[in-house]
């Protein structure tokens, strides 16, 4: 995946087993029951994802899903023209906040 | 193609979020669930803001990519600007919820006769 110029940088990755631990500590409900309510928060945002709707958290960012239109394409190996198919497409928009906060100045 | 099939068409915003949570565990107070979203997103921001990627498995992943400071123009007078360097976020869509945006659910596959290729991502 080349998302043009700029690699992502490197260092640690955070899980959902993170995020977990995070609401355990915040909250003083069991790591079992933190454990439920993240994937419930990520599944009920999947869910209306799935039904097409626009899911707007303030504060970090929109994710929106766009019909895209079905296009000619080519097989880069053959050289064949195909139809690639319409879909549908999710895409996130950072907030501003976030933008901000990851760089700060 | 101006066709939304099941599409409600509405968006849900953090608030609706956390009424959600609600309805799902009536046992926890709105502020309970109201501190639970917001310590998701904050501790998702929060990794990002260190330079941190985030994989959240069926979701989808986000990394912070470095731009180079470069040259920019005012569009409105040409005017070289100075753009300075800065992190931007990236999210990647996850596969399952990529097929499930797409009405291909990944636990009901719809053997459907286009095949697309993946072309483009």
């Amino acid at each position: 995946m080349n998302d043009g110029a700029g690699a992502p940088e490197k260092g640690a990755t955070m899980t959902k087993a993170d995020i977990v631990e995070r609401i355990y500590e915040k909250v003083g409900f069991s790591k079992k029951e933190a454990s439920e309510i993240v994937e419930s928060i990520f599944e009920i945002i999947k869910t209306r994802l799935e039904h097409g709707d626009k899911v707007k958290i303030s504060g970090f960012g929109n994710f929106v899903v766009n019909q895209k239109r079905p296009r000619k394409g080519r097989n880069p190996q053959t050289g064949e023209e195909i139809i690639i198919t319409g879909r549908k497409v999710l895409t996130f928009k950072a907030s501003q906040v976030l933008k901000k906060t990851i760089n700060p100045s | 193609m101006a066709t939304t099939p099941e599409g409600t068409n509405g968006s849900m915003t953090k608030r609706d979020l956390i009424d959600e949570v609600v309805k799902i565990y009536p046992r926890f107070s709105g502020r309970d669930a109201e501190v639970m979203v917001n310590a998701v997103f904050d501790s998702m921001t929060e990794a990002l803001a260190r330079g941190e990627r985030i994989e959240i498995r069926g979701f989808g992943s986000f990394v912070v990519k470095h731009r180079q400071a470069r040259e920019g123009r005012n569009p409105k007078t040409g005017a070289l600007v100075p753009v300075a360097a800065k992190r931007v976020p990236f999210f990647k869509v996850g596969k399952e919820l990529k097929l499930r945006v797409d009405g291909k659910q990944p636990t009901t596959p719809q053997s459907s006769s286009s095949e697309a290729p993946g072309a483009g991502g």
